[in-house]
């Protein structure tokens, strides 16, 4: 048994977008305020602090979460991916990314990231989704700027682009 | 909206667990934490500690063991519906499972956290009524287990012991010349249901269950109506639910959901029977 | 300018990118934005992204739990004295370091931005910790011990007109403070002489449009100079500046805002940031060091500020063809619990256009506005339009369906013609331009009508519920600053002084070494305003948009702006823009003169085009844009004074928004654009969920200058208005509880819930403004919900409701009789379900005790005993003869709070009956009930039976409302458990027994 306590700072170490980071948390922190402020990744953003608006969704070990219900300690020796770790490199776009640019897939880009990564896991997990699919899948985010159409469009073509690519 | 100080306890093996709760007063177990995480940050649980069992490898497993898919206490939701062998060992599982959330919280949520938390409203209490499933807790005193009916008592109460985990539960596997079918009516996608129905049948039996409308899954023998009884018999379940106003639904509106629901899903329970 | 109109057909907003694009030309084409690529990696600069000076605090609000109150006592000895915490602010520091917010209306009440001796709705601040961080500020809200006297509750808008409803100010002597008639042309007549009197009468209900980031602010005193530094995600209008300015206590100029480069969203709501300046002002005045302060989506929901629910009966005078030749209002707005600045702006804000799209020269209105126990309202999408189209546009329907007319044809026999505009409306409006009838016609072929009207037969043929709706509105936009005057009376305006116009700035810079820069005060939250300004100045100038660089944070110690500054009122695209090209337009006509010099051409012969500035007559006779705008910089002494141009501020304010006339006419907003929608939509007969089946919605909002962001500002109103009229509500019990305090409660729909709406345009430019423009941010805010009502009204065939259009609302319309209960269940007699009403809930049940009714009796008044039985509990004492004070942990599962709880015996008829009566209160929440007893002697001891009623509130009822009454029935069962067992255990029972099974 490994124990934390409360009152106490402890070091917290996992892997970012492919770099080792590290920083201390109570028990009690959020990992959403440990990438945030401890961290210094901002790009994931915070919405509702209680699960249901999916802006703080990341990917811990491949798979998207919430990262608002997630204690910054849970996360320790884990791989996480942000949307810092989208772009393929600096000034350049993913595809995904590329496909909201062109759909006007965003607005205020507060609920953006979150979105993105749980399509960029979706995607790699389903080529083949169809725009139901899609829509279930991303349910779990709320945006109230574009009313999801713009949104439903830059999915479907970033991944007909997927496929192209994976079947070239 | 930031939680309370507690300690982190990180168990390596079941007896950290026990001990942990055996020992430490108001310690919570901290699985998939998709229900006690919004609970911490809004101050409406203060444990002690949280004791974070995800890194037991075997609370991890998905297993057959006698004519039951035994899931353990770290198996996330998603890890289960992914399961290969899922729809064909229990379809009425693996058609309420895709229900439980978004994926993006089926993907860190448990099987049995869910159990643990015995929301009235919740899927997977309901798909273990209906099934007559159980539920394996332990504890320093032993181990023990405990049928669906028996588990959940009322509102997020359940008859674990303070000092006992869930270790696992077990979902009994399809039966021969069964059907079963689950149907759900939430306000939106992924919300909590209003009403949520699943149903087992076979050519002599009728099972339904029912679960939003109580303070549990309640689940009623319907073996033996014919159309017309069993119509009346739907509307004396619905009555005997006890079902609530709040501010998504009057009850009056939980119980026509009870009725109109209950008898299609009895309907497509009956169409797929193998 | 003349009106051209075009027309263009976009159906979907995924086809945008493939509009044919005019390749010389950057306005009209839906360009990349340049705020994506940032955005997209998460580049972004919110508020919260930015850190913060070292030693900076944190904030945290401790808010009411009660609707209405009187705090008889507030303790924070004990959260000052945790380590981490520097400061707790009260009322009495508010009171002392600032002054009351100004109030719109001439009323003798304060409006201060925390509780000032009594509490007036669930979630207001009652005081502020800062703390070393955020976690540690909530740590110490838990110490701080409030004492509160609960007061009768007033949260009905029409309760309120009562004199006997309960004051919230004491200043007034009911809760009405505002009451105007209007009158212009003959109403009277026009009713008297009309042939059929058409009334509608609706209850508009609380929403928000929740942007996804919260407000959040950092604020800095500096002593030594008495002034302010505010960082925040503030929207506008920054007339409120001036209100910030007043409460302080110190010149406008003291108080300096800045604004991060990105804002998530705000629909108005940010808006409401502003007590909260004056707060945290306070709190970082008393601690001495800069405070931040983020909201949380709990305190974004309870309290931050909610658009106005109204009541209105309608009423109109309609002639035999369906013609309507007057109308008549009684609007009742409820602005919650204070008036804060600028309401009552929602009630007069559509002032101008109350005939909506309709020619009507007749109009009576009488405007009150309440106050309620509810969270104050504020800036929100829509801004008066859901209130007013809805009962005008269900009046339209109910024309149709009364003088059984085709609705299409009684809105066009109505609409405003097209060679009248500009159009003087009855109240004072003057409507720009448009072609309604030809939109319309447009509407109706190119989204399909008749297909639609095809499906609904068949869907009807079939037993199915089908109903098509329509809507046609008159989107205003770009507000008239003078138009919330008009709830003064003439002789108050008089004294006040005329307030009117809607100053727009811009400001165009040329660097020294190339590329241009614009910087405006209009504080865009996503609508790409940095976009837009920099194809209106490429163009402008004839450059590349890469060569403009736009900057919309604003520091207000530097920037240009005015009150009319801010991002509000779909203002963008018809004033800033429009500023923006005149700055851009000036700075050319001066670098034509500086190149004319340079070129020894004349400044008519001067053409701008690809980057260039050369002769037409020898366009070989040029110079590079770059130089040439550089020469100002560099070689100032060759360029004549007329022809300087290095930075250019332009103030732009329309001259038709003039101030109220002393017959009350007002020209509310600048603009006015037209939309007409229809829809179809379906009603499941099992669930009651309606499914839009096709929604078409048209509009004519002026020239397009990026069509792409129009479509988005469609899309996203529309599902805004979907939510509206389907999902959310900012709902309250009776007792003033809130109930939608989650996102799990306030339903915002998702991508399942929201199809695609087909979009048309048509584009008839706005004479008044510089581009040709007008607003269309907010119009499906607008039309949309009442559409779906129209529809869902058509598909039921009822003729009055109200949204949202829950799905068991709707299934309660269908009417169909419920199967009564099984008669043989005794189950429910011995122990009924509690019934609910709001939030209260009334129980009973019963249970055999093993003891003679005596003893029982001696155990209910016993401190001992009491103490052993009341669930939870840590410590009973007695107080007075029948009174205990008793310590209680009460919980459900993992849900567990501390409460104190006082309860006290009455009506005793020993031993027989008495009335156990009392309240408790904790972090959670509280409760207050009543509970009668009856003890009967039986062969084996005692029959005891119980009724209750309890009202329960606070936090738990708004953030766990779906479990709650649940949990109270189990706390109160559990008291009869254990008073049962205590007694010896229950000789039968139902509910007890399952109780009992819990622990084995």
């Amino acid at each position: 048994m490994h124990k934390l306590a409360a009152a106490s700072r402890h070091l917290v170490r996992f892997e970012l977008n492919g770099k080792a980071v590290e920083g201390l948390a109570e028990p009690r922190t959020l990992l959403t305020d440990f990438i945030r402020h401890e961290i210094g990744a901002t790009g994931t953003h915070v919405g509702c602090e209680h699960g249901v608006c999916g802006a703080c969704t990341i990917q811990i070990d491949g798979v998207p979460a919430r990262a608002c219900l997630t204690l910054a300690v849970q996360v320790d020796g884990a791989k996480l991916r942000t949307v810092e770790g989208l772009a393929p490199e600096q000034g350049r776009l993913s595809i995904i990314q590329e496909s909201f640019r062109k759909h006007h897939a965003l607005q205020c880009g507060f609920c953006t990231a979150g979105i993105l990564m749980s399509l960029d896991a979706f995607l790699k997990a389903n080529p083949d989704a169809d725009e139901e699919a899609l829509r279930e899948n991303l349910s779990g985010h709320i945006c109230r700027c574009t009313g999801y159409a713009p949104i439903v469009a830059a999915a479907l073509e970033a991944a007909e682009k997927l496929r192209e690519i994976r079947n070239a | 909206m930031k939680p309370a100080q507690f300690d982190y306890l990180r168990a390596e093996s079941i007896g950290d667990v026990h001990r942990a709760l055996s020992e430490v007063k108001d310690a919570r177990v901290l699985a998939g934490g998709q229900t006690l995480m919004p609970m911490l940050s809004m101050r409406l649980a203060r444990p002690s500690s949280v004791i974070d069992i995800m890194r037991i490898e075997a609370l991890g497993r998905i297993e057959e063991k006698g004519n039951a898919i035994r899931v353990g206490a770290a198996v996330r939701q998603a890890k289960l519906l992914a399961w290969p062998a899922l729809k064909d060992r229990q379809p009425l599982l693996a058609a309420a499972l895709p229900w439980v959330g978004h994926a993006q919280t089926r993907n860190r949520g448990t099987v049995c956290g869910s159990a643990a938390h015995a929301d009235p409203s919740a899927e997977i209490p309901l798909v273990l009524t209906a099934l007559e499933g159980s539920v394996e807790v332990s504890s320093l005193r032993g181990a023990r287990k405990v049928a669906a009916a028996e588990f959940f008592t009322g509102l997020m109460t359940t008859a674990r012991a303070d000092d006992e985990m869930i270790e696992a539960v077990h979902f009994p596997v399809r039966q021969p010349g069964h059907g079963y079918a689950f149907n759900e009516y939430g306000r939106r996608h992924g919300d909590f249901a209003l009403v949520a129905c699943a149903a087992v049948v076979s050519r002599t039996r009728v099972r339904l269950a029912i679960g939003g409308v109580s303070d549990r899954p309640v689940a009623r023998d319907l073996s033996g109506t014919n159309d017309e009884e069993l119509a009346q018999a739907i509307n004396d379940f619905a009555w005997s639910l006890e079902a609530r106003d709040d501010l998504h639904a009057t009850a009056s509106y939980r119980r026509q959901l009870v009725r109109e629901m209950g008898i299609r899903t009895i309907r497509e329970a009956r169409a797929c029977i193998s | 300018m003349t009106c051209r109109k075009s027309r263009r057909v976009i159906r979907e907003a995924a086809h945008l990118s493939e509009i044919p694009e005019d390749s010389k030309r950057w306005l009209g084409r839906s360009v990349a934005r340049v705020e994506d690529a940032g955005l997209l990696t998460g580049q972004g600069r919110f508020l919260d992204d930015l850190g913060v000076r070292p030693g900076t605090l944190h904030a945290a609000i401790l808010r009411s739990p009660h609707a209405h109150a009187r705090i008889t006592k507030i303790d924070t000895a004990a959260a000052k004295a945790l380590p981490g915490v520097s400061a707790v602010i009260t009322a009495e520091d508010v009171t002392k370091l600032s002054n009351s917010l100004v109030v719109g209306v001439k009323a003798p009440i304060m409006c201060w931005p925390i509780a000032v001796e009594k509490v007036r709705y669930v979630g207001e601040p009652v005081a502020v910790v800062v703390a070393r961080d955020r976690y540690l500020a909530e740590d110490a809200l838990d110490l701080i011990e409030v004492e509160y006297e609960p007061l009768p509750v007033n949260v009905d808008a029409l309760a309120a007109l009562s004199p006997e409803s309960p004051v919230l100010h004491d200043g007034l002597k009911g809760n009405i403070a505002s009451d105007r008639k209007f009158r212009y042309g003959d109403p009277e007549r026009a009713f008297a002489e009309a042939a059929h009197k058409i009334t509608v009468e609706t209850n508009y209900p609380r929403n928000s449009c929740t942007p996804m980031e919260t407000l959040g602010l950092v604020i800095e005193y500096n002593a030594s100079e008495d002034a302010f530094d505010v960082l925040s995600n503030f929207q506008g209008p920054f007339s409120i500046l001036a209100v910030i300015a007043r409460a302080l206590r110190v010149p406008g100029n003291r108080v300096r805002l800045r604004t991060p480069g990105d804002s998530g969203g705000s629909f108005g709501t940010k808006q409401a940031v502003f007590p909260y300046i004056v707060l945290m002002g306070i709190a970082a005045r008393v601690a001495g060091k800069p405070v931040k302060w983020i909201e949380d989506r709990l305190e974004h929901l309870t309290a931050s500020v909610s658009a106005t629910n109204r009541s209105t009966t309608l009423s109109a005078a309609v002639d035999p063809d369906g013609r309507i030749l007057g109308l008549a209002w009684d609007q009742v707005e409820d602005v919650g619990a204070h008036i804060r600045a600028p309401e009552p702006a929602t009630l007069y804000r559509m002032h101008a256009n109350l005939c909506g799209a309709y020619d009507i020269r007749n109009l009576a209105v009488r405007n009150r506005v309440v106050l309620t126990n509810k969270t104050p309202t504020g800036l929100n999408r829509g801004f008066g339009g859901p209130q007013v189209y809805y009962p005008l546009e269900r009046l339209m329907q109910r024309i149709a369906v009364e003088l059984k007319l085709d609705p299409v044809e009684v809105v066009r026999r109505n609409l405003i013609a097209a060679d009248k505009f500009p159009y003087r409306t009855a109240s004072g409006g003057l409507l720009d331009s448009g072609d309604y009838p030809a939109a319309v016609t447009m509407a109706v072929e190119e989204g399909g009508l008749a297909e639609l009207r095809a499906r609904q037969r068949a869907v009807r043929e079939a037993g199915g519920l089908y109903g098509i709706g329509f809507a046609a509105v008159v989107e205003p936009s770009v507000s008239n600053m003078g138009y919330i005057t008009t709830v003064l009376t003439p002789e108050e305006r008089r004294k006040a002084g005329p307030k009117n116009g809607a100053q727009a700035t811009a400001t165009v810079a040329i660097n020294p070494v190339g590329g241009v820069s614009v910087h405006v005060a209009s504080v865009p939250q996503g609508q790409g305003h940095r976009t837009v300004l920099a194809q209106v100045v490429a163009e402008a100038l004839s450059i590349e948009m890469s060569e403009v660089q736009v900057v919309t944070d604003l520091d207000t110690a530097k920037d240009a702006w005015s009150i009319a500054s801010g991002n509000y009122a779909s203002r963008f695209a018809a004033a800033v823009a429009g500023a923006a090209n005149l700055a851009a337009a000036n700075l050319k006509a001066r670098l034509a003169r500086s190149a004319a010099a340079q070129l020894n051409a004349t400044i008519d012969d001067i053409e701008f085009a690809g980057g260039k500035v050369f002769s037409k007559r020898n366009p070989d006779n040029a110079l590079a844009f770059s130089r040439l705008a550089a020469t100002s910089h560099w070689s100032p002494g060759v360029v004549p004074d007329e022809a300087q141009a290095i930075r250019e501020t332009v103030f732009w304010t329309p001259p038709q928004l003039t101030p109220p006339t002393e017959a009350d006419e007002i020209n509310s907003s600048l603009c006015y654009g037209f939309i007409f929608d229809y829809c179809g939509v379906e009603i499941d007969r099992e669930t009651g969920a309606v499914r839009i089946d096709k929604y078409v919605t048209a509009h004519d909002c002026g020239r397009i200058l990026h069509p792409g962001m129009v479509n988005g500002q469609i899309t996203g109103g529309f599902a805004q208005a979907v939510g509206a009229a389907l999902y959310e509500e900012y709902a309250y019990a009776p007792d003033g509880s809130f109930l939608a305090g989650t996102f799990a409660d306030y339903l915002v729909p998702t991508m399942m819930e929201i199809p695609a709406p087909v979009i048309l345009h048509m584009e008839t430019p706005s004479p008044f403004t510089p581009l040709g423009t007008k607003g269309v941010g907010e119009g499906n805010c607008m039309s949309t919900p009442v559409c779906i009502g129209n529809a869902v009204a058509d598909a039921l065939g009822v003729e009055t409701i109200d949204l949202p259009l829950t799905p068991a609302k709707l299934t309660a319309l269908m009417q169909k009789p419920e199967p009564a209960p099984p008669t043989h269940a005794e189950a429910q007699t011995s122990a009924a379900p509690g019934q609910q009403k709001g939030r209260s809930l009334f129980g009973e049940g019963s249970a055999e005790i093993a003891l003679p009714p005596q003893q029982v009796w001696e155990m209910l008044l016993d401190a001992d005993v009491l103490a052993s039985i009341i669930p939870g509990a840590h410590s009973v004492e007695k107080v007075g003869a029948h009174g205990f004070r008793a310590d209680v942990s009460l919980g459900v599962g993992p849900v567990k709070g501390r409460y104190r709880a006082n309860v006290e015996l009455a009506d005793l008829e020993p031993p027989s009956a008495v009335t156990l009566r009392g309240g408790a209160s904790g972090a959670l929440g509280f409760a207050s009930g009543e509970g009668r007893i009856q003890l009967t002697a039986t062969d084996s001891g005692t029959r005891l039976d119980y009724r209750y009623g309890a009202e329960i509130g606070g936090k738990v009822a708004s953030i766990g409302g779906r479990l709650l009454d649940a949990a109270a029935r189990v706390v109160i069962r559990q008291f009869f458990e254990a008073l049962a067992r205590r007694a010896g255990g229950p000789r039968s029972g139902n509910w007890f027994t399952r109780l009992f099974r819990r622990r084995p």
